[in-house]
C-alpha cells in the first residue's frame, strides 16, 4: 500500500482548481482558460507518478486508502485502483484537458464553464476510484450536476429539454441503483463492493437476503433478482443499453461540443465500469440467468443504433448514435464473457474482457476526437452541421480532412488504429462464446462503416459548396489540440500491449470470480 | 335549641359589610357627589364599593369560622368563604369597569343594586336549604333585572331587561315547582336531610319530575342550551358592565349552588351518562344540557357580528364545559368546576371591560375593533390574553380550566371512560371556538383601522383590565394558586 | 442549561414587545441576539451531551394535585431538533432583516413561536409538552395573517384550525391515557412504563399519532401545509417547514409511539401507507405547480412523508433516518423558502414560474440562483447533502419492513428530481436571452444578512451530509434509552 494519498490528491485537485477559478476576480477569458487547462493537466502528473509505481503484474487493488467514515451505515472512505480503474483514470485525465483545449475561445462566461468542467473531472475520478457504494454514489451523482448545467447553459436550442431528460433519465437509473444497494445493506450491513462480492461467492448474500428481507411471496432468489434488476437499470441507462438510450442523442446533440466530448468520452464509461466493477462481481448468477435477453439487447443496441445513425442528417446525432453502437460492443463482450460459469474457455473470456476494457478506452479517445472535429466544423459553419450542408471541404482544408479521416477510420475499426484492437478482441472472444450474437453484431460493424464513410464522403468530397468558399483549414492551435489524440490512436493501435499489460491481471481476476 | 345571635352575626359579617356598603354608596352619592363630573363620581363610588368588598374579603381571609344555622339556612365553611371572596373580587372588577361607561346619571342606584346583587350571591352561596336558596336567588335576580334595564336611553336595554325578567320569572317558577315537589316527596328543606330521605326512593316518578324541573330552572339561570334563548339578547342589550356581572358573578354563584343542590341534595341519584352505561339520574340530564350547550353555543357564535353577542354565545358554550365539571359528581369535579368558573369569570369581565372601552368609540361590532392594536396596544394585548384564554390556549387560565374539567370528567368511571364521548365533543367544539375568537383578534391585529384616533381609557378601568389579564396568565401558569386553595377548602369543609 | 433556550426566547419576546416601536434596529439586534443565544445553548447542549443518555434538566412539581411536573429533559433526538430550531431561528431572522412593517410585533411573535418550539422538544411531561405545543399555534397565526402574502388570512386561519384540531385529538388522547394509567402522573417516562390495555391503545394510538401528524403534513391531512407555506412571510415559512412540521413528527414519535406500542403495531402498515402516498402525492403535485412557493410547499409534504415512513420502520436505522430527515428537511426547506420568499419574491414581486422564467434571474441575482440550485440539489437527495443520508437510512429501514413502500418511495425521489429541476429551470433560467434584456430595472443586490443566512444553511446541510456522524452519533444511541428501546426491539426481525 504505497503512497496512499495519491488517489485522494488526484481526485480533489480539479475541484480545488474549480474553487480557485471561481474565487478569482475579473472576467479575463484567457486567464481562466489557461488556468483551468493548466489545472486539468495536474492530474496527469499525478497519474504519471501512479504509473511509475503501479505494479502491472499484480492482481487486486493498489493505492488503497481506507478510513472509517460513518460506521453505523457501514460507510468507509475506501479508494483503490486496479488495471481497469487505472485505465479509466487515465482516460479521464486525457479527455478532460483535451475537451478544455477544444472549447471555443469565445464561449460565454468561461469562468463558470471551466469551473464546472473541473468539478466534473473530480466526479469522474471519484467514481473510478471509490470502492464503497456510498462514497462511489456521491461521485456518480455529483458528476451529473456539472453535466446538467453544461448542457443547460451552453447548449443548443433544445438544451432545456435535453438537460432535463438527461438528468431525469439518469436519476431514474440512480434511484433504482440506490434502492438496490440499500436493500443489500439492509440484508448484509455492508456497502463495500469487495465485501459484497465476497459474500456472493460464499453464497451468504442470498441467505442473508432471505433472512433479513421479505416481500410477499418472493423467494430470496426472486428478491435478489429484483435487486439485481434495480442495479442493472442504473447502469443500463448510463451506458446506454437500448431501450434505455432515448436521452442520449438529444443530450449529446444539444450539449456544446466540448461537453459532448466528455459525456461520450468518459461519462458513458461510468456505466460500463459499473457493469465490470459492481454488477459482475456481485450478481454473476443473476446476470447469467437473464443473459440471453441481455445479449439480444446488446445486439439490438449495436445493430439498431448503427441503422439509426445511418438515418440521421445531423453530424452530431450521427456521432451520438455511433457512440451507442460502440458501447454496444462493450456490453456484447461483457455479456458473452459471463455466459459460462465453467472454468473452461479462459482464453476466449479473457480476450473478450480485454477487448471490452480496451474498447472503453479507445472509444473514449476516438469519440471525443470525433466530437471535437464536429465542433470545429460547427465553429466554422456558424452552427450548421447538417450532413448535406457541406461538400468538397477536402480541397479547402486537406489537413482537417486527413486528421478527421484518421479518427473516423479509428472509429470504424481499421487495423493499425486503436479501434481495431478492441473490437477484434471482443469479437474473437464472443465468436466462441456466443456465436449467434457475434454474427448478428457484425451487421452493426458493417453499417457503422457505411454511415461513417458516408459522413466523410458528404462532408469532404464532391463539389465544393459555394457557401463555404472561405472555409479555413485547421489552425496550428487546433492541430496541436487533436494531435495527441491521433498519436494515442496510433500508439494503441500498434502497441496495444502498453495498455493490455495493465488490464490483463484485472481481467483474469474478474474471470476467476465467475466461479 | 340554643340560638346564638352573636354567632350568626359574626358568621354573616361579610354579607353585612356588603349591604352596609351598598347603602353607604347610595348615601355618599346622594350627599356629596351629585355635582361632580360623571367619571369622577363613578370612580369614587367604585372606590367605596371596592373598600367595602375588600374589607369583607379581608375579614373572610382572617376569620376561619365555620357556622351552620339551623336547618342549613345559612352555612359558612371554607368553601363558601372562598367562593364569596371570588364573587366579591368580581364585584370590584365590575365596579371599576363601570367607570368607563356613561349609560346613566343614577350612579348611586346603580352601585347599590350591584352590591345588593353581590349580597344575594353571597347568601345564595351560603344557603343549603331550598327555601333560603330560592330567596337568595330572587334577591340576586331582581337586582340583575333592574341593572339590565339601567340604560334608559337604549330601547335594547329595556328589551333585554324584559326578556331577562320574563325568562327569569319562568325559570324561578320551574325552580320553585321543582323544589316544592322535593319538599313534597321528602318533607325536608335541608339538602343533607333531603338526600337522606331520598335514599332508596330515587325511583319515585315524582322525584324525577322534581329533579328535571329543578335542573331546568337552573338551566335557565346558567343559560345552558336549550334554555339559553334569553342570554344573547340580554347580554347584548344590557350596559356592558352589567353584562359582565351577569356573565361572571352570577354564573359563579349559580354553578356553585347548582352543584351543591345536585351533589348534596340529590346524592345517590346521579345515574350514569356513560356511552354504554346509561342509568337515569341527574347526570344524563346534565350531560344532554352540556352537549347541547357546547354545540349550540360554539356554532352560533361563529356567525356573530357583535362582540357582545359573540361573547354571549361563547358564555353558553362555556356553561356547557362547566357542566362537565358537575357531571363528575365528586370532589375533584367540584374543584375543577370552581376553578373553571372562576377563571372564566375573570376572563370574561376583562373581555367585557375591553368591549366597554371600545363601545365608546363606535359600538361593539367586530369591525369597531379593527386596528385596535395600534390605537390601544395595551388594551389589545389584554384582549388577546382574554380571547386566547377563552379559546383554551395554554398557558392561560382558560386552558388549564378546560384541561382540569375534562380530566375530571374522564376520570368518572375511569375504567370504562364512559364520559369520553362528551369530552371528545367538548374538545372538538373548543377547536371550533378558536375560529371565532381568532376573528376578534384578527380585527384587532390584522385588519387596518379606519379610525386612527388613539383610544383613551380611564385609569381605573385600564388598571383593572391589565390586572385581570395578569391574573389570567398567572393562574394559567401557576394554577396551583387557586387549585390548592379550592382543594384545601374542600378538604376542610 | 438547555432549558434556557426556552426561557431566553420568551424573555427575548417580552423584551422586544416592550421596546419602543421606533427603534427598529435595536429590535432586530435583540431578536438576533436572542436567537443566537438559543443556538449557542443548543450547541453547548450537544457538546455536553453523553450519547445515549436521557438527561434530566429540570424536574419540579408544578401541579401536584394532577401529577403534573415541570419536567425538562433531553436525549439525542431532542438535541438534534433543538439544534435545528436554533439554526432555523437565526436564519429566519437574517432573512427577515428587511421587514419594515410592525417590526417589533413581528419579532415578538417570532421569538414566542421559537420559545414554544424549544419547549416542545425538551418537555417530558405530557401536559407541559402540550402547553408548548399549543403556545406555538397563536404566533403562527399572527405571523401569517399580518405579514403574509397570497390569501394570508385564509392560510393563517386554516393552519390555526388544523393545528388546533390536531391538538384537540392529542388532548383527548393524553387525558385518557392519564386516566387509564390511574390518574397519577403526566410524566412521559412514568406513563411509558404503564401497560395500557390493547383495546385502549387501538384507538388512542391513531388519535394521538394523527393528531400530531396533522402538523407533520401526513397525507391526507396535509392540506394546510401548501396554503400555509405560501401565505406565510419568508421567516414564517422557514419556521413552518423547518421546525413546526417537526413538532408534529416529534410529538408522534415521542408521545404516540412510546406510549402505545401495541396500537403502533396495529396501525403501523396503515400509517406507512399514508406516508408513502404522501411522498408520491406531494411530489407529483409539486410537479405541476405554477407558483414557486407551492412547489416547495408540496415538496415539504413529500419530504415529511419520508420522516413518517422512517418512523414506521421501527428499526434503529430507519428511526435515526427519520430524525435526521427532520433535521435535514428543516435546513433545506428553510433554505429554499429563504431563496424563494426573500431573495426572489421581494425583488421580482411575483412567484409565478411562468413570469419568473422571463426574467432570467440567474443573471440578475446569481447568488439566489446558486443558492437555490444547491438547496434544490440537496432537496432532491443527491449524495453529499444531508437529505441523502437521511433518506438513505429511511429506505434501508423500509427495505427491511416494507420493501414495496421502499420502491414507491424511490418513485417519489425520482419525481422529486423532476420537480426540483423544473423549478430550477423555470425559476432562474430564461429560454432565450432576448426577453431578459427587456427586464431593464436592476434588482436590488442580495444583502449581507441574506448571504449570511444562506451560507449558514448551506454549510449545515453540507457538513451533515458529508460527515453525518456529527448527528448520527447522538441520534442513534438514543434509541437504546429505556424510554425508546421498545421501538427498536419491536421492529427488528
Amino acid at each position: 500500500m504505497n503512497h496512499s494519498l495519491l488517489l485522494t490528491v488526484l481526485t480533489f485537485l480539479p475541484v480545488l482548481g474549480a474553487a480557485l477559478l471561481l474565487g478569482m476576480d475579473g472576467e479575463d477569458k484567457k486567464m481562466s482558460r489557461r488556468f483551468s487547462i493548466g489545472f486539468s493537466l495536474l492530474p496527469l502528473i499525478c497519474l504519471g507518478l501512479i504509473w511509475r509505481q503501479f505494479d502491472s503484474g499484480m492482481q487486486g487493488l493498489q493505492f488503497v486508502e481506507r478510513h472509517a467514515w460513518i460506521p453505523s451505515l457501514g460507510v468507509e472512505y475506501f479508494v483503490g485502483i486496479d488495471g481497469l480503474g487505472f485505465l479509466m483514470l487515465l482516460l479521464s485525465a486525457i479527455v478532460v484537458p483535451f475537451a478544455l483545449v477544444a472549447t471555443p475561445k469565445e464561449i460565454a462566461n468561461p469562468r463558470l464553464y471551466f469551473a464546472l468542467f473541473l468539478f466534473l473531472q473530480t466526479g469522474l475520478f471519484g467514481t473510478f476510484t471509490a470502492l464503497n457504494f456510498f462514497h462511489w454514489f456521491i461521485f456518480w451523482e455529483i458528476s451529473l450536476i456539472p453535466a446538467f448545467f453544461l448542457i443547460k447553459l451552453w447548449g443548443g436550442p433544445q438544451r432545456t429539454k435535453a438537460a432535463y431528460q438527461f438528468f431525469v433519465y439518469t436519476m431514474l437509473g440512480s434511484v433504482t441503483l440506490l434502492l438496490a444497494f440499500l436493500a443489500l445493506f439492509a440484508a448484509t450491513g455492508t456497502l463495500d463492493f469487495i465485501r459484497l462480492s465476497e459474500l456472493t461467492h460464499s453464497g451468504e448474500l442470498v441467505s442473508a437476503i432471505g433472512a433479513k428481507l421479505t416481500w410477499s411471496k418472493l423467494s430470496p432468489n426472486g428478491l435478489v433478482m429484483l435487486i439485481f434488476f434495480g442495479a442493472l437499470l442504473g447502469f443500463a441507462v448510463k451506458v446506454p443499453l437500448i431501450p434505455f438510450h432515448t436521452w442520449l442523442p438529444t443530450a449529446y446533440t444539444e450539449a456544446p461540443s466540448s461537453t459532448s466530448m466528455v459525456l461520450t468520452g468518459v461519462m458513458s464509461k461510468m456505466g460500463v465500469y459499473g457493469f465490470l466493477r459492481i454488477l459482475l462481481p456481485i450478481f454473476p448468477e443473476q446476470l447469467r440467468a437473464v443473459l440471453t435477453p441481455l445479449l439480444w439487447l446488446a445486439v439490438a443496441t449495436i445493430v439498431l443504433s448503427a441503422y439509426a445513425a445511418f438515418a440521421q442528417k445531423d453530424l452530431k446525432r450521427i456521432v451520438a448514435y455511433s457512440s451507442i453502437n460502440h458501447l454496444g460492443y462493450c456490453l456484447l463482450g461483457l455479456f458473452a464473457a459471463v455466459k459460462f460459469s465453467s472454468p473452461g474457455l479462459i482464453n476466449e473470456k479473457a480476450a473478450a474482457l480485454n477487448g471490452v476494457i480496451l474498447q472503453m478506452f479507445n472509444h473514449g479517445v476516438t469519440a471525443s476526437a470525433l466530437f471535437c472535429f464536429v465542433g470545429f466544423i460547427e465553429q466554422r459553419s456558424g452552427g450548421l452541421r447538417g450532413l448535406n450542408d457541406f461538400g468538397g471541404l477536402r480541397k479547402l482544408a486537406p489537413v482537417f480532412c486527413g486528421l478527421m479521416g484518421i479518427t473516423v477510420f479509428s472509429s470504424l475499426g481499421l487495423p493499425g488504429l486503436n479501434g481495431f484492437v478492441g473490437e477484434f478482441l471482443i469479437f474473437k472472444g464472443t465468436f466462441s462464446l456466443a456465436a449467434w450474437a457475434a454474427s448478428l453484431s457484425t451487421i452493426g460493424l458493417l453499417v457503422t462503416a457505411i454511415f461513417l464513410l458516408t459522413m466523410l464522403q458528404r462532408v469532404f468530397t464532391g463539389p465544393v459548396n459555394k457557401r463555404w468558399s472561405t472555409w479555413t483549414d485547421l489552425t496550428t492551435a487546433e492541430r496541436l489540440t487533436v494531435l495527441p489524440m491521433i498519436a494515442i490512436m496510433f500508439v494503441v493501435g500498434i502497441f496495444p500491449q502498453v495498455l493490455l499489460s495493465f488490464i490483463n491481471p484485472t481481467v483474469m481476476q474478474i474471470i476467476q470470480q465467475f466461479k | 335549641m340554643n340560638f346564638d345571635y352573636a354567632q350568626l352575626f359574626s358568621a354573616a359579617i361579610p354579607e353585612t359589610v356588603v349591604v352596609i356598603t351598598a347603602f353607604l354608596a347610595l348615601l355618599v352619592d346622594f350627599i356629596f357627589l351629585r355635582n361632580l363630573p360623571a367619571r369622577t363620581r363613578t370612580s369614587l363610588l367604585a372606590t367605596v364599593t371596592a373598600v367595602g368588598c375588600l374589607s369583607a374579603i379581608a375579614w373572610m381571609g382572617v376569620s376561619h369560622s365555620t357556622y351552620r344555622l339551623d336547618d342549613a339556612i345559612f352555612v359558612v365553611n371554607p368553601m363558601t368563604q372562598l367562593v364569596k371572596q371570588i364573587i366579591l373580587a368580581l364585584t370590584i372588577f365590575t365596579a371599576f369597569i363601570s367607570v368607563q361607561t356613561n349609560f346613566t346619571r343614577h350612579l348611586g342606584e346603580y352601585f347599590i343594586l350591584l352590591l345588593l346583587a353581590s349580597a344575594g350571591m353571597m347568601f345564595l352561596v351560603s344557603a343549603e336549604n331550598i327555601l333560603a336558596i330560592f330567596l337568595a336567588l330572587e334577591l340576586l335576580s331582581l337586582s340583575l333585572y333592574v341593572l339590565t334595564a339601567f340604560n334608559k336611553q337604549s330601547v335594547f336595554s329595556a328589551e333585554a331587561a324584559l326578556k331577562y325578567f320574563l325568562f327569569g320569572g319562568m325559570s324561578a317558577a320551574f325552580t320553585l315547582f321543582g323544589l316544592s315537589l322535593i319538599y313534597g316527596v321528602t318533607g325536608e328543606m335541608n339538602l343533607t336531610a333531603i338526600a337522606a330521605k331520598l335514599a332508596g326512593k330515587t325511583t319515585d316518578p315524582l322525584f324525577y319530575v322534581a329533579l328535571v324541573m329543578t335542573v331546568i330552572g337552573f338551566g335557565f339561570k346558567v343559560a345552558a342550551a336549550p334554555f339559553h334563548m334569553w342570554a344573547p339578547d340580554a347580554y347584548q342589550g344590557s350596559p356592558t358592565p352589567v353584562t359582565s356581572f351577569i356573565a361572571a358573578g352570577s354564573k359563579v354563584a349559580s354553578f356553585f349552588i347548582l352543584a351543591k343542590i345536585l351533589f348534596t341534595g340529590f346524592a345517590g341519584a346521579e345515574g350514569d351518562a356513560g356511552w354504554h352505561h346509561y342509568i337515569s339520574g341527574w347526570t344524563p340530564v346534565l350531560a344532554i344540557l352540556a352537549a347541547l350547550s357546547v354545540i349550540i353555543g360554539n356554532l352560533a357564535a361563529i356567525s356573530q357580528k357583535s362582540v357582545k353577542r359573540l361573547l354571549a354565545y361563547s358564555a353558553i358554550a362555556h356553561g356547557g364545559y362547566a357542566l362537565l365539571g358537575i357531571l363528575t359528581a365528586d370532589q375533584k369535579g367540584f374543584a375543577s368546576l370552581i376553578y373553571y368558573v372562576t377563571t372564566y369569570a375573570l376572563t370574561v369581565i376583562g373581555a367585557f371591560g375591553v368591549v366597554a372601552v371600545v363601545e365608546n368609540y363606535g359600538g361593539d361590532k367586530l369591525s369597531d375593533f379593527a386596528g385596535l392594536s395600534r390605537r390601544a396596544p395595551i388594551l389589545s394585548a389584554c384582549m388577546m390574553v382574554f380571547m386566547l384564554s377563552l379559546a383554551g390556549i395554554p398557558p392561560l387560565a382558560g386552558f388549564f380550566g378546560k384541561f382540569y374539567v375534562f380530566t375530571s370528567a374522564i376520570q368518572l368511571g375511569a375504567k370504562s371512560l364512559g364520559l369520553l364521548w362528551l369530552v371528545i365533543l367538548a374538545i372538538a367544539m373548543s377547536a371550533v371556538s378558536l375560529y371565532y375568537y381568532l376573528q376578534v383578534l384578527k380585527q384587532i391585529y390584522v385588519v387596518d383601522a379606519s379610525d386612527k384616533t388613539t383610544v383613551s381609557v380611564a385609569l381605573p378601568t385600564q388598571f383593572v383590565i391589565v390586572a385581570l389579564a395578569i391574573a389570567v396568565v398567572v393562574l394559567g401558569c401557576v394554577p396551583n394558586l387557586l387549585v390548592g386553595k379550592i382543594l384545601a377548602a374542600l378538604s376542610l369543609g | 442549561m438547555l432549558a434556557w433556550t426556552v426561557y431566553s426566547s420568551f424573555i427575548g419576546a417580552a423584551v422586544v414587545a416592550l421596546m419602543p416601536s421606533k427603534s427598529i434596529r435595536a429590535v432586530r439586534a435583540t431578536a438576533l441576539l436572542t436567537a443566537t443565544i438559543g443556538l449557542l445553548l443548543a450547541f453547548a447542549g450537544i457538546v455536553q451531551h453523553t450519547p445515549g443518555q436521557l438527561a434530566t434538566i429540570t424536574k419540579l412539581n408544578w401541579i401536584p394535585q394532577l401529577g403534573i411536573s415541570f419536567h425538562f429533559a433531553a436525549d439525542g433526538i431532542s438535541l438534534t431538533l433543538v439544534l435545528l430550531t436554533g439554526i432555523a431561528a437565526v436564519c429566519g431572522i437574517l432573512f427577515s432583516w428587511n421587514i419594515e412593517h410592525r417590526v417589533k410585533e413581528f419579532f415578538a411573535f417570532y421569538l414566542a413561536l421559537i420559545g414554544g418550539v424549544y419547549g416542545v422538544f425538551i418537555s417530558f411531561d405530557l401536559f407541559l409538552l402540550f402547553v408548548f405545543y399549543e403556545i406555538a399555534i397563536v404566533p403562527k397565526y399572527f405571523l401569517i395573517a399580518i405579514w403574509g402574502s397570497t390569501r394570508r388570512e385564509y392560510g393563517a386561519m386554516k393552519l390555526a384550525l388544523y393545528s388546533f384540531i390536531g391538538s384537540a385529538m392529542v388532548l383527548v388522547g393524553i387525558i385518557s391515557a392519564y386516566v387509564v394509567a390511574g390518574g397519577k402522573t403526566f410524566d412521559l417516562i412514568e406513563l411509558a412504563q404503564f401497560p395500557f390495555p390493547e383495546a385502549f391503545q387501538f384507538w388512542a394510538f391513531p388519535l394521538v399519532f394523527i393528531g400530531f401528524a396533522i402538523l407533520a403534513g401526513l397525507w391526507p391531512f396535509h392540506t394546510w401545509a401548501p396554503t400555509g407555506h405560501v401565505a406565510a412571510p419568508t421567516a414564517a415559512s422557514m419556521l413552518l417547514a423547518g421546525v413546526v412540521m417537526k413538532l408534529g413528527a416529534y410529538g408522534a414519535l415521542r408521545v404516540a409511539m412510546t406510549l402505545f406500542p401495541l396500537g403502533l403495531a396495529a396501525w403501523r402498515d396503515v400509517i406507512a401507507l399514508l406516508a408513502v402516498i404522501g411522498i408520491v402525492y406531494g411530489a407529483t403535485v409539486a410537479l405541476v405547480q405554477r407558483d414557486f412557493k407551492f412547489v416547495i410547499g408540496y415538496s415539504s409534504v413529500s419530504h415529511m412523508g419520508f420522516v413518517l415512513l422512517g418512523l414506521m420502520t421501527l428499526s434503529q436505522i430507519g428511526l435515526s433516518g427519520a430524525v435526521l430527515q427532520m433535521f435535514s428537511h428543516g435546513i433545506i426547506a428553510g433554505l429554499l423558502f429563504g431563496v424563494v420568499g426573500r431573495m426572489v419574491y421581494e425583488r421580482a414581486h411575483t412567484r409565478e414560474l411562468a413570469l419568473l422564467q422571463g426574467m432570467n434571474l440567474s443573471k440578475a441575482i446569481p447568488f439566489a440562483a446558486v443558492t437555490f440550485i444547491i438547496g434544490g440539489v440537496a432537496s432532491m437527495g443527491l449524495p453529499g447533502f444531508s437529505g441523502f443520508i437521511a433518506e438513505l437510512q429511511v429506505l434501508i429501514g423500509a427495505w427491511q419492513t416494507f420493501p414495496g413502500f421502499a420502491i414507491l418511495a424511490g418513485v417519489g425521489i425520482l419525481i422529486g428530481v423532476a420537480y426540483t429541476l423544473r423549478a430550477i429551470i423555470k425559476g432562474f433560467f430564461s429560454e432565450n436571452e432576448i426577453v431578459s434584456t427587456a427586464h431593464s430595472e436592476p434588482l436590488a443586490p442580495i444583502s449581507m444578512p441574506e448571504r449570511l443566512g444562506a451560507a449558514i444553511l448551506i454549510v449545515t446541510t453540507l457538513v451533515v451530509g458529508i460527515y453525518p456522524r456529527l448527528l448520527l452519533d447522538i441520534i442513534s444511541p438514543s434509541w437504546n434509552s429505556e424510554l425508546m428501546q421498545h421501538l427498536v426491539k419491536g421492529g427488528a426481525q
